[in-house]
């Protein structure tokens, strides 16, 4: 592809749609990650006692919740991702390569 | 499969003829002694090399072309590239040390389980489809898309063969150390034959017989784990609680395994440490290069989803294992050092160390032939790690420094397969040599300086150039540089190697891990350094920033890697 075409994809209506969509849903889980997993830390580093605390009546403490919480949202995050650019992101770029290829 | 029931009678009689008398006399080893020969490990993990071997030979067949090797011809599918990346990340350390942290201090184990794991969706959301759309080989080809050939691939391959060599050190030392530990060999045997298998691997079958490697060593420690952990559930009813309400009970610290303890000790060194183990994993050499082995960036997505939901589900069980541990071995004198009066210290006297604890909860749980069949996976476990490693540090001698900046492109695939194949060599006998210098010293920092490299130089290169387009040679060259050069220098300066290794009566660099400090070094200098670059060359850097943009967002004229 010369760099005319390029410029033709980055002008495209379409191309510009699916970044802009993509970028903002991709950064969007990537702040949520990055507070989830650094929200952990500075409770590790600053609240030991609330982490300490116990959930009902047994010895199992909210720390322990919480860092499978995190555990679990890791992975449901990668899901969503996956779930959104399977389907829409890659109708988007078919379309897009349809058009330019 | 047919075969498989001869092997396990054989290796029941070889189990019961001499590991029977080699556990009963477990009390009295010490860490720093060898233990017997442990056969029915042996005898598994000859099974899993012979396998492995077979597979080498197979691929070796199929290896053709430089595609072939770097890249396993584009022909891996997205799960199976998902569990090739579990194989390549779940070393032997996280397995047995993440295990032996939560055998030793009950929650604290936690928080470096949740860093190692975080780092996949930031990979996932940022770099793997730009990565594989952009890129063939390695990931300097796609750091050095748009700008200088040469200074970035030199950049690219030094961060590669820093953070390859330190990694590769610390799973030589930890090897040896295992091996003499679980099979009874002598260190150096353990070393040598770790390095000649994964040279064999990398040189024979290249990129296939890697990934393969790594897929079933993947399917042995999950198998493993699962197995371990559902012994353990088991006995409480697979009622987490009363697993936890008895480790309580047993355990010297009582209910302080229930929270955060002494592991991070300022909030500095927690957060530091959090960055390097979450950016770093986003810029090691052998993962990123796992994202050329599939087809497009589809299926670099979904290995990424795979291989997040293994990692964390092995996690999990990780930390069941260890509280397993602690219920099932801390009352039972004989997987510990007694002293004369019958006492010991249901921590520090743990036969081996507490490392070892998830070996003993196999053997604690299933018998002597789960003990083999677990010692087995933990060395199958190192191999395929040094294997990706090898693999990783020989592709960048070859493919960055040779092919593309000695050779300026000028060299027929099959000379610069060639010349990986020899640096895979290479690098395999200075690993042998390495680990034979470093056997007593202090090598656990060396992991933490691996990944604060990544996160230091590798990451934010790639980062930067994929995504801002004011990105220039010298801003890239300068801000890697600062960024390796800086993290480099303060683990020397910090107390794990000052004090510790150089013998130095103060540290100091206050805190342990740099990243907190050399990645915004990196970022800055990276944006400073472009920024004050108005050379021509940097205008048509910017430039030709549109036709990579394209590319890394769509796809549009990716490189396929499979050629046929």
């Amino acid at each position: 592809m010369a760099s005319r075409d390029y410029d033709r994809v980055i002008q495209s209506p379409r191309f510009q749609e699916l970044v802009r969509q993509r970028t903002k849903f991709a950064w969007t889980l990537t702040i949520v990650m990055l507070v989830i997993y650094f929200g952990f830390i500075l409770l590790v580093a600053f609240a030991k006692p609330l982490l300490a605390m116990k959930v009902g009546d047994g010895v199992t403490s909210l720390g322990i919740l919480l860092g499978l919480g995190v555990i679990i949202a890791a992975f449901v995050l990668t899901g969503i991702y996956v779930y959104r650019a399977n389907s829409e992101f890659d109708e988007l770029t078919r379309n897009l390569t349809r058009e330019f290829m | 499969m047919r075969r498989l029931p001869i092997i396990a009678v054989a290796a029941v009689l070889v189990v019961d003829a001499v590991l029977s008398s080699s556990l009963a006399a477990g009390p009295d080893l010490g860490a720093v002694q060898k233990q017997p020969l442990n056969w029915a490990a042996i005898v598994m993990f000859l099974l899993f090399v012979l396998g492995t071997l077979g597979i080498t030979y197979r691929a070796a067949t199929q290896t053709k072309t430089a595609a072939d090797f770097y890249a396993a011809g584009g022909g891996i599918t997205g799960m199976q590239n998902g569990l090739a990346i579990a194989g390549d990340y779940m070393s032997a350390a996280s397995f047995l040390g993440i295990s032996g942290l939560v055998f030793a201090s009950g929650f604290d184990g936690l928080i470096y389980s949740i860093g190692f794991l975080v780092g996949w969706p930031i990979v996932l959301f940022l770099i793997a489809e730009r990565l594989r759309n952009l890129g063939k080989f390695t990931f300097s080809d796609v750091a050095s898309f748009r700008l200088d050939q040469t200074q970035i691939r030199i950049l690219s391959a030094v961060g590669t063969l820093v953070v390859v060599a330190f990694y590769l050190i610390a799973q030589m030392v930890g090897a040896g150390k295992l091996i003499e530990l679980l099979f009874g060999l002598d260190y150096l045997y353990a070393v040598v034959i770790v390095g000649v298998l994964m040279i064999v691997y990398v040189v024979f079958g290249g990129m296939k017989a890697t990934t393969w490697v790594q897929i079933i060593k993947a399917c042995l420690l999950l198998a493993g784990a699962t197995l371990i952990a559902l012994m353990v559930l088991w006995r409480y009813g697979f009622s987490p609680e009363a697993m936890f309400a008895d480790a309580v009970a047993i355990h010297p610290r009582g209910d302080a395994i229930m929270a955060p303890g002494a592991l991070v000790a300022d909030p500095i060194s927690a957060i530091s440490l959090g960055l390097a183990l979450m950016f770093g994993t986003a810029g090691l050499p052998h993962i990123l290069m796992r994202f050329f082995t599939v087809s497009d960036a589809r299926a670099a997505r979904k290995s990424v989803f795979y291989a997040t939901g293994l990692i964390a589900y092995f996690y999990v069980l990780t930390f069941i294992i260890g509280f397993g541990a602690i219920t099932f071995l801390m009352n039972d004198p004989s997987y510990f050092k007694v002293g004369p009066n019958g006492v010991y210290d249901k921590v520090k006297d743990l036969i081996g160390g507490t490392n070892m604890a998830a070996v003993h909860l196999s053997a604690a749980t299933g018998g002597s032939l789960f003990l083999g069949f677990i010692s087995a996976v933990s060395f199958a476990t190192i191999l395929a790690v040094v294997a990706g490693l090898t693999l990783a540090g020989a592709s960048a001698v070859s493919h960055d420094l040779y092919a593309e900046i000695i050779a300026r492109g000028r060299v027929s695939e099959q000379k610069e397969v060639r010349i990986s194949k020899i640096s895979a060599i290479a690098i395999g006998i200075v690993a042998i040599i390495l680990g034979y210098i470093f056997e007593n010293q202090n090598v656990a920092f060396m992991v933490g300086l691996a990944f604060a490299v990544a996160a230091s130089c590798n990451f934010p290169v790639l980062l930067m150039s994929i995504l801002w387009k004011g990105t220039t040679t010298r801003g890239a060259l300068a801000g890697g540089l600062l960024g390796l050069v800086s993290a480099v220098v303060m683990v020397v300066l910090s107390k794990a190697v000052w004090v510790q290794t150089f013998g130095f009566p103060k540290e100091i660099f206050p805190y342990d891990n740099p990243a907190i400090f050399s990645m915004p070094i990196a970022f800055l200098g990276i944006w400073a350094f472009s920024k004050l670059d108005a050379s021509e060359r940097a205008k048509a850097e910017i430039e030709a920033f549109d036709a990579q943009y394209v590319r890394s967002e769509t796809g549009i004229g990716a490189t396929a890697a499979h050629v046929h």
